[in-house]
C-alpha cells in the first residue's frame, strides 16, 4: 500500500470552497433521504406507543380525541399533539367516558412525568402511567410498581368544587397505612418524596383539568371518522 | 506499523484486542459509563456507534483528496454529524421505546473521540476498504467493552441478563451497579483485568525474550 | 416547565444532576486534566464559560430551527456553531484579554468538541427551559463540573504520596476514586 505524499503545494481558497460546499451538499442529501425515508415509520410508531399508554390508563376508551387549553383556560379541539397532550376518550358508540392527561414535576432527582385518566362517571383518577422517570432503581421506581401504591388509583377522588374553581379535596400523599379519604394517595415508605410528588404532580393538573373537563368537554362533538386507537398494521 | 504491510485481518483484529477502544485508548468513555446499565441498551449504543465509525470511515476515506488538509476537522465533525443524524432517526424508526432509553446520548455519539480520531488518524490516510475495516473493528472491540460492562451491572444491578431474570427470587440485588458509581466501578474493575492479563502478557514475552538471548 | 425555580435549576444541575458524576459527561477532560489542583480550576473556568455560550448558542439555534421548521439539522448545527463560536471567542479573547488567553486559552479547544458542552445544549432543549433557565442551567453545570474537577483533582494529589500498587495506578484508581465520588454526591439527590 502505497501512502499519499505529503503534500506541500498551497492549498487554493477554491478547493477549500469546493469540499466544503461539497461536504455540506453530500451531508444535506443524506440527512434529509433518510428523514424523509423513517419519517412514516416514525410517526406509526409515536402513535402507537402513544396510544398503548392512553389504552393502559383508560381500558374504556376506544377513540380518543386530542384537546388542549387554550389562553382563557377554554377546552379546544387541537389536530396537532402539543407538548403535553390531553385526550378525550369515548366508548365504542361515542359516549365519554373519560380523559387523560399528561403532566410533570420535580420528583427526588429529576422531572417526573406520567400519564393520568380521569373518569367522568365516578368522578375519580383511575389509572396513571409513569413516562419518564431517573429516580433511584429500587426505592424511587417503586411509585411504578408497588401494588399497593397502583392501588390508589382504581378510584381516586377527583371531585370538583362546586364553585368550579377546583378539586372539592386537594390530592395529598399521606404516610402509608394512613389512607383515610379517597381523595388520599396511601404513600410508600422507601420512595416518600417519589410518592409524595406523584401526588403533587396530580393534583396540580387536576386543579386546572377537572372542572373545566366537567364544564364543557360533553360540548365537545365525539370524533367523527372514527380514528382506530390501535394503529392497524399498514405501511 | 507504516513500515511492514499489514494484513487486512489484522486491520480489523487489533481493535478488539491490542487497541481496544475502551479498555486500552481509554476514548469514548462517556457512553460507555452512561448507557451501559443494561446489557440491552450497551448493545444497542455499540451497534450505533459502530455504524457511524464504518461510515465515516469510507466517507473520509473516500472523500480524502478532496479535502484540503486546513478544512479537514470541519468536514469531518460534519460528516460525522451526518451519520449520527441518520442513526438517530432510523433507531426512533426501530424502536421507540430503544430511543427513550438511550435518550441523548445517540446525539453524544457525535462527540465520542473514538470517531473523530479514527477519522484523523486512520481513515484520511488509507484506502476505503481498510478504513471500514478498521472503523468495524474498533466499533466491534467498542460494542464488546460496553457489553461487558454492561452484562456486570445488569446482573448484578437488576439480577438479569437481556431482561431475564438470572438469580433465585432471595437474590438482593445491588441496586449501586445500576446507578452511575456503578459504571465507574465495573469500568475500573474490568480495566484492572485486562491490566493484569497484559502484564502477565508482557511478563511472558520478556521472559521468553530473555530465554532467547 | 415553567414552574420550577432558578435555584432548583441551579442545584439540579450542579449537585444532584451533576454532569462528571452521574451523566458521565466531559469524562476525558476530567481523568486528563485533574492532576493538579491548580490546572483543575483554570480548565473548571473555561469550560463553565465555553457552557454559557453554547447555552445561548443552542437556545438561538432552536428558534432558527423551529422558524424553518428543519429539526433534522440540529444535531450538525449544534456542533459546527458551538465549536466555532468558541474558536471566534478565544480568538477575540487573545486580542482583547491576553492574561486570560494565558491563563484559559489552550483548554478552549480542547473543551470545544467536549461531551459535556454538546450534552448541556441537548439536554436545555430536551427540558424546554426558557432563556434565563438555560443560562441558570449552563450556569450550574458549568459550577457542577469545576467542582467534580478540583474534587477530584485534590484526591489524586494525595493519592499520588499513597502506596498504591502498580496495577491499579492511573486510571483504574481515579475510576474507583470518581466512583466514590459519585456515591458521594448522591447523597444531595432530593434538595431541590
Amino acid at each position: 500500500m502505497t501512502q499519499a505524499p505529503v503534500e506541500q503545494k498551497k492549498t487554493t481558497a477554491w478547493q477549500m470552497y469546493r469540499a466544503i460546499v461539497g461536504i455540506g451538499a453530500f451531508c444535506a442529501i443524506l440527512i434529509v433521504g433518510v428523514y424523509m425515508a423513517t419519517a412514516p415509520q416514525i410517526k406509526i410508531n409515536q402513535e402507537r406507543f402513544l396510544a398503548s399508554a392512553v389504552s393502559e390508563v383508560l381500558p374504556a376508551a376506544v377513540l380518543t380525541q386530542a384537546v388542549a387549553l387554550d389562553d382563557d383556560g377554554q377546552l379546544v379541539v387541537v389536530e396537532e399533539n402539543a407538548d403535553l397532550p390531553a385526550f378525550l376518550g369515548y366508548d365504542a358508540e361515542g359516549n365519554l367516558v373519560g380523559a387523560v392527561m399528561t403532566s410533570e414535576a420535580m420528583g427526588y432527582q429529576d422531572i417526573v412525568r406520567v400519564l393520568y385518566a380521569y373518569t367522568f362517571e365516578n368522578q375519580a383518577i383511575t389509572g396513571m402511567k409513569v413516562l419518564e422517570t431517573k429516580e433511584t432503581p429500587g426505592l424511587g421506581d417503586k411509585v411504578e410498581k408497588e401494588p399497593h401504591f397502583l392501588a390508589n388509583f382504581e378510584a381516586l377522588d377527583a371531585r370538583p368544587a362546586a364553585d368550579g374553581s377546583g378539586l372539592a379535596n386537594e390530592i395529598v400523599t399521606v404516610k402509608q397505612g394512613e389512607k383515610t379519604e379517597p381523595w388520599q394517595l396511601d404513600g410508600i415508605t422507601g420512595a416518600t418524596i417519589t410518592s409524595v410528588a406523584i401526588g403533587h404532580i396530580l393534583n396540580i393538573s387536576a386543579q386546572v383539568w377537572v372542572p373545566v373537563l366537567e364544564r364543557e368537554a360533553r360540548a365537545i362533538p365525539a370524533p367523527q371518522p372514527p380514528a382506530p386507537l390501535e394503529p392497524t398494521e399498514e405501511e | 506499523m507504516a513500515l511492514k504491510p499489514v494484513s487486512p485481518t489484522d486491520e480489523f483484529v487489533k481493535g478488539l484486542w491490542r487497541d481496544n477502544p475502551v479498555f486500552i485508548q481509554v476514548l469514548g468513555m462517556c457512553p460507555a459509563l452512561a448507557v451501559s446499565n443494561t446489557a440491552i441498551n450497551a448493545l444497542a449504543m455499540g451497534a450505533a456507534t459502530t455504524f457511524v465509525l464504518v461510515m465515516a470511515g469510507l466517507s473520509v476515506s473516500l472523500l480524502r483528496k478532496f479535502i484540503p488538509k486546513e478544512a479537514r476537522i470541519v468536514s469531518y465533525i460534519c460528516i460525522i454529524a451526518t451519520f449520527v443524524t441518520c442513526v438517530d432517526y432510523i433507531i426512533m424508526a426501530l424502536s421507540i421505546e430503544l430511543h427513550r432509553a438511550l435518550g441523548a446520548f445517540i446525539a453524544l455519539i457525535v462527540v465520542n473521540c473514538l470517531i473523530l480520531g479514527r477519522s484523523e488518524a486512520f481513515a484520511s490516510k488509507n484506502k476505503p476498504g481498510r478504513a471500514m475495516l478498521d472503523g468495524l473493528g474498533m466499533g466491534v472491540g467498542f460494542t464488546f467493552a460496553l457489553l461487558f460492562i454492561g452484562i456486570v451491572r445488569e446482573v448484578l444491578g437488576s439480577g438479569t441478563l437481556f431482561g431475564v431474570s438470572m438469580f433465585p427470587d432471595g437474590f438482593q440485588t445491588w441496586t449501586i451497579m445500576v446507578l452511575p458509581s456503578g459504571g465507574f466501578l465495573a469500568m475500573a474493575g474490568w480495566l484492572l483485568i485486562v491490566n493484569w492479563l497484559r502484564q502477565k502478557e508482557d511478563d511472558a514475552a520478556r521472559r521468553a525474550a530473555e530465554a532467547e538471548s | 416547565m415553567k414552574d420550577v425555580s432558578y435555584w432548583s435549576i441551579f442545584l439540579n444541575s450542579s449537585l444532584i444532576n451533576n454532569f462528571v458524576l452521574a451523566y458521565f459527561l466531559g469524562i476525558c477532560p476530567f481523568f486528563g486534566v485533574s492532576s493538579k489542583i491548580g490546572t483543575a480550576w483554570k480548565m473548571g473556568a473555561a469550560a463553565s464559560f465555553v457552557m454559557l455560550v453554547a447555552s445561548v448558542c443552542a437556545f438561538v439555534i432552536n428558534i432558527i430551527l423551529d422558524i424553518i421548521g428543519a429539526p433534522y439539522l440540529r444535531i450538525i448545527s449544534y456542533i459546527l456553531v458551538i465549536s466555532s463560536t468558541v474558536q471566534l471567542v478565544e480568538m477575540l479573547l487573545k486580542k482583547l484579554s491576553p492574561p486570560t488567553y494565558q491563563a484559559l486559552g489552550i483548554f478552549l479547544p480542547l473543551i470545544t468538541t467536549n461531551c459535556a458542552i454538546f450534552g448541556l445544549a441537548l439536554f436545555q432543549t430536551n427540558k424546554g427551559y426558557s432563556f434565563s433557565q438555560a443560562f441558570v442551567y449552563a450556569l450550574g453545570a458549568g459550577a457542577g463540573f469545576a467542582l467534580a474537577l478540583v474534587l477530584m483533582a485534590g484526591v489524586r494529589e494525595k493519592l499520588d504520596l499513597a502506596n498504591v500498587p502498580q496495577l491499579v495506578r492511573g486510571t483504574a484508581a481515579a475510576l474507583v476514586v470518581a466512583g466514590v465520588l459519585s456515591m458521594a454526591f448522591m447523597g444531595f439527590a432530593g434538595l431541590g
